[in-house]
């Protein structure tokens, strides 16, 4: 951390998006983080993704556990609404948020930790019910907090700072996400923005489960020789399957690629993403042969990186419950209490 | 584009913008933290060795520093540098303890100054302690020269030039006060080693239009009345006066009117307001005195009656621009416009005069009639003569005038010692890392969000009485520690190691101003465009780093740059530090000293 809070002042040149806010009034507190974590990195990205999508602050939820990684919501949307819930419980609030009130954007952030040790299971059931949110983990492969253990995320054969080789077997939550039903399934690492930022403003442009798994290197305890989520590591195993390129519904679309190097996906609110191909005969739409993609590029000892699966069609969990469309604290007292014709109704309809 | 070259002084230099623009490069950043820790004798002690008139230019400079000042790009004004200067003077011990001693031997090389102005008055203070013999030849009954004669004293009080000027003269020399020069030759062959022309740009310009000579009585040349009220041989004007001219000198023309008896006083220009030659802050202050400055109207005639001034008559005008962005002003064809007054005051500019300096001793003209003068060593094709202030390359400003002498300075000494005068020193460069801890660091590197703080003035009724009376009361206190808070040390250099980096981005992320940007090489107009806020600013440098290991290089643009450290707090790897760039230009005693050092 430092000692002095961020200057106000910034670049006379930064300008402003269309609700008449720079990049700079999208940021919160200074990060308490260690120096050059990719934490930092990400809350960056999200920071220009909410910027870029011209949100309004106040139309935003983060919400997260414990962790390095569930401190970042102070760091930034610093006039967004925040939860910090118990440890791996952040799924369970942000469905009930969700479910009290569609009309937000709800932003899960976790960790390795509190999503694939502790909150495993919240995780999963979030993700299996389709609610609509964009869940990040910022993935380090270790318990920073706690000076360095492997966590559930380590890669069998790893090394721990100290030398120790991990011997249990890695959650792989993109895989899982992938199994569970996801209907937006990304990787990223914390040290490329220009992938990262597009794919979590399309994440918070689509209607489901997103989840984008963000390998973010820990500085202090997770980014020397042996270790599979250091700087060094994912750079040189790094395996982008696409670059993606985020076109908000208002903006015209040009194709400036030759046919056969980019994919066009029209997602639900009308945002188009604009895939640039790097691997040739990978299709972002199929679920099953994704997974497998997926699993032969990891035996293989690379980071597959990239937008790995869409849906642009998805349903979400209010579509599935067929909930009222408005948020339960604007319902009057006419919806709330229909009064006795409608209960005898229900009741004649049950006799 | 080619990796930048830290080693070179003038890179980190050029990022001090202050110290940059300043002609004697004062290391601006380090006396303003100097004023904001109280240390005023060591902030005064720092300028007297750069500038050498602090007071005087704390109240009276051009300030070619502000302009320049980052602060001013990032927020609406820059620091007042200027007037920190003052506070330094104002609040100083008496340091008289801190300067040079007379020399207890003198060297034998006599060496002559012409005027006593801030030129050769600086050029005296460096040779003095070392021994030369020198003489100072002055018109005046008084030392100082136009800081005396020109400047008002409700600007400048006479107790701070007798008080710095004294500082010099007490080194010892001779002052042949209230005398001529009239021919170089004679002096010449008085057998001096050295000749230093500081005699300024005496000669205000004449304005030859009808009735000029007819109402003779009551049209005054500004620098010259100045001059007089100075010497207090003026102390009354007429009631309604117009001053012509729209440099400084008409802003002190027509605020001394006003205070001697002017009560409708009237500047008028020929050009737009926004083109006069006066500094901003000099045209403000004359508004302040209720003085209007009325533009775009060209003296045609001065009107009189019986040979008594009446008042002057003006053409309208207003300016066309051609193709090349050349100003022209065109009369409107509006009727003339004729305004009433008592008396006129003319300060159309000043000219260089060399009627004394013969034209066959060695000493070259050039086609505008001004002596040939090298713009480094400051010496004329006499191999004797040199030349320094407004006599050197014709009216400039004070600041101007020191910095040429500390050339002139060393030129004479390297004469006098049988060293090649061509062989100019390097200025003295230390670069050191201001690192005290993890978070800590030797500046205060916390950003004020404070707007610039207005210098308190005296009431204005009361300063309009008394033409001596200083207008200006200075900063306290406290409220100089605010505005030297607002200086963003630019001295305190963001210096980047290519092997440490681990291209994590926090130095990217944390940046407030957006400066750093980790990208793939190219050419610079190119890689302007390409950085994080592009760089448009084509004065302000890129830091450009060699290959880092992902092919990219950092590409840091200097511009708005805040100096707040928070890259290198942020870096986990110690790849970028601060470090303090401190450049002093290399002055008579600097050479000395370090001859000392390696004679013993």
């Amino acid at each position: 951390m430092t000692y002095i809070t961020k200057p106000r002042l910034h670049h006379p040149l930064l300008a402003p998006n269309a609700l008449g806010f720079t990049r700079r009034d999208y940021e919160g507190k200074v990060s308490t983080l260690c120096a050059g974590c990719g934490h930092d990195s990400i809350s960056a990205a999200i920071i220009q993704a909410a910027y870029e999508l011209d949100l309004p602050p106040h139309r935003l939820a983060k919400l997260s556990g414990i962790g390095c990684s569930s401190k970042t919501p102070d760091y930034f949307l610093g006039n967004s609404h925040g939860f910090n819930a118990v440890h791996g419980r952040m799924p369970s609030v942000l469905t009930g948020a969700s479910l009290a009130n569609r009309e937000l954007i709800y932003l899960g952030v976790s960790g390795d930790g509190d999503s694939a040790s502790i909150g495993l299971g919240q995780f999963a059931h979030s993700v299996r019910r389709g609610v609509n949110m964009t869940y990040i983990v910022e993935n380090n492969g270790v318990y920073g907090l706690t000076k360095g253990q492997f966590s559930a995320t380590s890669d069998p054969g790893s090394k721990s700072k100290r030398g120790v080789v991990n011997h249990d077997q890695a959650i792989d939550l993109v895989g899982l996400a992938l199994q569970l039903g996801a209907s937006f399934v990304a990787r990223s690492f914390s040290g490329d923005k220009d992938q990262l930022t597009p794919l979590i403003k399309a994440a918070i442009s689509h209607k489901g489960a997103a989840f984008i798994d963000v390998i973010s290197p820990c500085v202090q305890f997770n980014n020397h020789v042996g270790s599979t989520k250091s700087f060094d590591y994912v750079r040189e195993h790094n395996a982008a399957l696409n670059r993606l390129d985020f076109i908000e519904p208002r903006e015209e679309i040009t194709v400036d690629y030759a046919p056969g190097e980019v994919e066009i996906v029209r997602q639900h609110d009308g945002s188009i993403l604009k895939l640039r191909k790097l691997s040739a005969e990978y299709d972002p739409t199929d679920r099953i042969s994704a997974m497998g993609h997926l699993q032969l590029h990891q035996a293989r000892g690379e980071v597959v990186t990239g937008l790995l699966y869409v849906d642009p069609d998805a349903k979400d969990l209010h579509d599935h419950l067929g909930t009222v469309q408005k948020p339960l604290n604007q319902l009057g007292d006419a919806e709330l209490i229909p009064g006795p014709a409608a209960l005898a109704a229900i009741n004649d309809s049950l006799r | 584009m080619e990796p930048t070259n830290t080693e070179a002084p003038d890179y980190f230099h050029k990022v001090v913008d202050c110290q940059w623009a300043c002609p004697a490069h004062t290391p601006v950043p380090e006396y303003i933290r100097l004023i904001a820790e109280g240390r005023y004798s060591d902030a005064y002690m720092i300028n007297w060795k750069s500038n050498v008139f602090p007071g005087i230019l704390g109240r009276t400079c051009d300030r070619p520093c502000e302009p320049a000042c980052r602060r001013g790009r990032v927020e609406d004004q820059p620091v007042a540098i200027c007037r920190l200067k003052r506070v330094a003077a104002d609040n100083k011990d008496d340091i008289r303890g801190r300067l040079p001693r007379p020399a207890r031997i003198k060297n034998g090389k006599r060496v002559v100054m012409v005027g006593c102005g801030p030129a050769s008055l600086a050029v005296a203070r460096d040779l003095a302690p070392f021994g030369y013999d020198i003489t100072i030849i002055d018109q005046d009954p008084k030392p100082g020269g136009m800081i005396r004669s020109q400047i008002p004293r409700f600007r400048l009080p006479e107790s701070i030039i007798d008080e710095e000027v004294g500082y010099i003269t007490d080194l010892g020399m001779t002052l042949r006060q209230g005398e001529r020069v009239d021919s170089l030759k004679a002096l010449l062959d008085e057998g001096y080693d050295a000749v230093f022309v500081g005699s300024g740009a005496p000669r205000g310009r004449e304005l030859s239009i009808p009735g000029r000579q007819e109402a003779a009585a009551h049209i005054h040349i500004g620098i010259d009345w100045l001059s007089s009220v100075s010497f207090g041989h003026t102390d009354k004007i007429g009631r309604r006066v117009i001053v012509l001219g729209g440099g400084n000198t008409a802003m002190d023309c027509c605020r001394t009117s006003r205070r001697l008896g002017g009560d409708d006083v009237k500047v008028i220009v020929r050009s737009g307001f926004e083109e006069m030659k006066a500094s901003p802050w000099e045209k403000e202050d004359a508004m302040h005195e209720d003085i209007p400055i009325l533009n775009y109207l060209v003296p045609k005639e001065f009107t009189h009656e019986n040979g008594r001034l009446t008042g002057v008559t003006f053409e309208k005008v207003h300016a066309v621009y051609d193709a090349k962005g050349r100003r022209d002003l065109v009369p409107t064809g509006e009727p003339d416009q004729h305004f009433e007054c008592d008396d006129v005051l003319v300060a159309v500019g000043q000219e260089n005069a060399f009627p004394w300096i013969e034209r066959d001793i060695g000493l070259e003209f050039d086609k505008w009639d001004m002596p040939v003068v090298n713009e480094i060593t400051m010496g004329s094709t006499h191999p004797k003569v040199f030349f320094g202030g407004d006599s050197a390359f014709g009216p400039k400003n004070i600041i101007w005038a020191v910095a040429h002498a500390h050339q002139a300075a060393i030129s004479i000494h390297k004469l006098l010692s049988g060293e090649d005068v061509d062989d100019r020193p390097p200025p003295g460069v230390t670069l050191a890392s201001q690192k005290m801890g993890i978070h800590e660091w030797s500046y205060d590197n916390d950003i004020s969000n404070d707007a610039r703080r207005r210098v308190p003035l005296r009431d204005k009724a009361e300063a309009l009485s008394n033409v001596k009376l200083e207008v200006e009361l200075g900063f306290d206190v406290k409220l100089a520690f605010q505005e030297a808070q607002r200086c963003l040390n630019c001295d305190v250099q963001t210096v980047f190691s290519t092997p440490l980096c681990i291209e994590c981005d926090a130095c990217v992320d944390i940046c407030p101003v957006d400066c750093i940007t980790f990208t793939s090489d190219g050419e610079e107009a190119e890689l302007r465009e390409r950085l994080k806020v592009p760089a448009r600013n084509l004065t302000q440098d890129l830091y450009v780093s060699t290959e880092l290991p992902t092919g990219r290089v950092m590409v840091k643009d200097e511009d708005v740059c805040l100096h707040c450290g928070l890259c290198a707090e942020r870096c986990p790897t110690g790849a970028w530090d601060m470090q303090k760039f401190l450049l002093s230009v290399t002055q008579v005693e600097d050479i000395c000293a370090s001859r000392k050092m390696a004679a013993e």
